[in-house]
């Protein structure tokens, strides 16, 4: 069995802060790290594979980014935590992509590594990345690759090489669904916690190739690769405004609840 | 061609660009700005520009389509219990905001398993619709997503409309994306603001991202529709006007669509829905210091008829489940009136309630960032005024 996990490189933090003398947006973001949903998507599809390898059926596990070439140390942790092979989407063509182009890219990434190691039969996304928020990728994956979908999923309960079963968060509660493969699953972050790299894990994984791919290398459609191919554009951004000073409610305690009581009256 | 573009006539290579720029994707060489191929088209360097040098230019627009394009559709989803979700309702409220500044007509789609969905297309146009697509199948009971999606495009292309919304509930947040990625065009997740330009019909969609952090506003010039989600709580219900009159034009689902997920076993919660629509929340935080405080907590809920809500360390560590958590990966909530107990205010709690009227915040820190949301502040021991509090509300139904 074949699973592909797509992984996005994210800032450390998503603090975003305003010069005071410019008034322009300062995004000092640390280093990057992977998006924590998709390190959860990354254990989940590793824990599959080692219950397919112990079933006797051989399976792989795929990490699959697009982003600067920097990203090539992420894809690289993420082998020596276990995954057994890597590929970077990395092209000056592929930026400014909105999640349209993102999608489409990834169809192209996916194409790439299932000549290697077969078509997957599981693609698993972290339901959201914490910069962006959208958890739009892994439904639009699905719908571009026509595969079965199910997102916010909780645990794989089980799966075999037809069909697999998960509990999931769905509209008034939890659900559990039986999707035939191939499928797409987004994961979220209380799923499970990525293990830690071994020794050996790190070893093999500095030696390893990450290959980098260019837009052309996996065949994409410049038409349909970042800001060509992105329908949405960003007209703005800004630091939201914080509410005007709140009225301050002062005393001893009792003295605070009595003009609280007064307060709840009338404002509903 | 798109891409970004400095306008050497402006450009004063003062450098702000480079400080501005996260990835080493602008640099200045002779007082002049050139993108380097770190760039990412992330649009920090034309935000930090002070003399609006920098742009970053996109494809070209085909007129002729875009204006074959017409009306606000609203996808009006249905619950599992088979009534309207309450974000259908806010939806088309918007959408008749949108539509009269625009000049066009409301459509709601309207996908239910029952028979008895005429009352639910009623109800529909007399909170705005003009038009109800309709179709009655009892293959939607599953509530697939992707069953739905193919219906929706179906519709879609049929129909031609500019805008199209989608309630960000878990079923909205699947379908959405899945009909953006079919027919190829854009798609802006939980927007908080809607605004449209009555002239292009382009439509201006503001969300917040970076955890709230930051608000971007979005816009999708060259492909139809527009489709945007909406959180449930963030727009309001208009109220129902039973003398609006409307068409239901039957949809019909294709004859061979089939679920290719099959629903197990299904386990309701229902304290998420009715924090989403309670009039009054008491919201607890981390500064309620132990778990033993909870029925205090739960007394002041009581005696406000408040539903208790909380943030996502409680929820964490196990003091209270799931669907009681409100922000960004829990509920967002729009009551009238929210007593906020020992909660600092993490951005990722801000975003989940920003449709509040009027907030009360009580906390021992006066720095605490939730002081920033509030209307009223208590700064104070949060047990010690919460224990005043119900002593008081206590003494108050008693004298009544």
């Amino acid at each position: 069995m074949h699973i592909v996990v797509c992984v996005k490189a994210v800032p450390g933090s998503t603090e975003v802060k305003m010069d005071p003398k410019t008034h322009t947006i300062v995004r000092d973001g640390g280093a990057a790290v992977v998006n924590p949903f998709d390190a959860t998507a990354l254990e989940l599809a590793l824990r599959l594979r080692d219950a397919r390898v112990a079933a006797g059926e051989p399976s792989r596990v795929s990490a699959l980014s697009m982003g600067i070439p920097a990203t090539e140390a992420l894809l690289r942790d993420c082998m020596a935590r276990g995954a057994d092979e890597a590929l970077l989407l990395s092209d000056r063509a592929f930026a400014g992509a909105d999640t349209l182009a993102t999608t489409y890219a990834l169809t192209c990434g996916i194409a790439r590594l299932a000549k290697g190691a077969g078509e997957p039969a599981l693609v698993l996304c972290g339901k959201m990345a914490v910069d962006g928020d959208t958890a739009q990728i892994g439904p639009e994956l699905a719908g571009a690759l026509g595969a079965a979908c199910a997102t916010d999923v909780r645990e794989i309960l089980a799966c075999d090489a037809h069909a697999v079963l998960v509990r999931a968060a769905v509209d008034g509660g939890m659900a559990e669904l039986e999707l035939p493969l191939p499928a797409v699953l987004t994961v979220a972050k209380e799923a499970a916690q990525l293990r830690m790299p071994s020794i050996a894990g790190v070893r093999a994984a500095a030696a390893a190739p990450v290959p980098v791919a260019t837009a052309q290398a996996v065949g994409a459609d410049t038409a349909r690769i970042g800001l060509a191919g992105s329908p949405t554009q960003v007209v703005r951004s800004f630091v939201p405004e914080q509410r005007s000073r709140a009225v301050p409610v002062v005393g001893t305690p009792a003295e605070q609840a009595a003009r609280l009581v007064q307060i709840i009256a009338e404002v509903s | 061609m798109a891409g970004l573009v400095v306008d050497a006539a402006r450009c004063v290579g003062c450098g702000r660009c480079v400080r501005a720029c996260g990835n080493a994707g602008i640099e200045v060489r002779d007082r002049l700005a050139y993108p380097t191929d770190g760039c990412l088209l992330c649009g920090a360097c034309v935000d930090a520009c002070p003399v609006g040098a920098i742009a970053i230019e996109h494809s070209q627009v085909d007129a002729a389509d875009l204006a074959s394009w017409h009306d606000v559709w609203v996808f009006a989803q249905v619950e599992r219990e088979g009534g309207l979700a309450p974000v259908a309702m806010e939806l088309v409220g918007k959408a008749r905001e949108l539509a009269c500044a625009r000049g066009c007509r409301v459509v709601a789609l309207l996908a239910a398993a029952e028979s008895e969905s005429g009352a639910l297309a009623s109800t529909l146009i007399a909170r705005g619709a003009d038009e109800v697509r309709l179709a009655c199948d009892e293959r939607f009971a599953s509530a697939d997503p992707e069953l739905l999606a193919g219906w929706v495009c179906a519709e879609v292309r049929a129909g031609r409309p500019e805008i199209v919304l989608f309630g960000a509930t878990p079923l909205g947040r699947e379908l959405a994306p899945r009909v953006a990625v079919t027919l190829q065009t854009g798609l802006t997740a939980d927007c908080t603001v809607l605004a449209i330009d009555s002239q292009t019909g382009l439509l201006q969609q503001t969300r917040p991202a970076f955890g709230g952090n930051l608000m971007a506003t979005i816009v999708c010039p060259t492909h139809r529709p527009q489709m945007a989600t909406v959180r449930p709580g963030v727009f309001a219900a208009p109220e129902p006007d039973p003398s609006r009159t409307g068409a239901v034009v039957a949809a019909p689902l294709a004859p061979g669509a089939a679920s290719r997920v099959r629903l197990r076993a299904f386990a309701p919660t229902s304290a998420g829905a009715s924090l989403v629509q309670a009039r009054r929340l008491v919201v607890v935080g981390r500064g309620i210091g132990s778990q033993k405080n909870l029925p205090l907590m739960r007394r002041l809920a009581e005696l406000l008829g408040a539903q208790l809500g909380c943030t996502r360390p409680l929820v964490e560590a196990g003091w209270l489940d799931y669907p009681h958590q409100i922000g960004q990966t829990g509920a967002s909530v729009a009551p009238e009136l929210l007593v906020s107990v020992g909660v600092s205010g993490a951005v990722q709690h801000l975003a989940g309630i920003g449709g509040a009227k009027t907030v009360i915040a009580i906390n021992e820190d006066a720095g605490a960032p939730i002081f920033g949301a509030a209307h009223y502040r208590v700064v104070g021991d949060a047990i010690a005024v919460v224990r005043a509090l119900v002593e008081r509300l206590e003494a108050d139904a008693v004298a009544r």
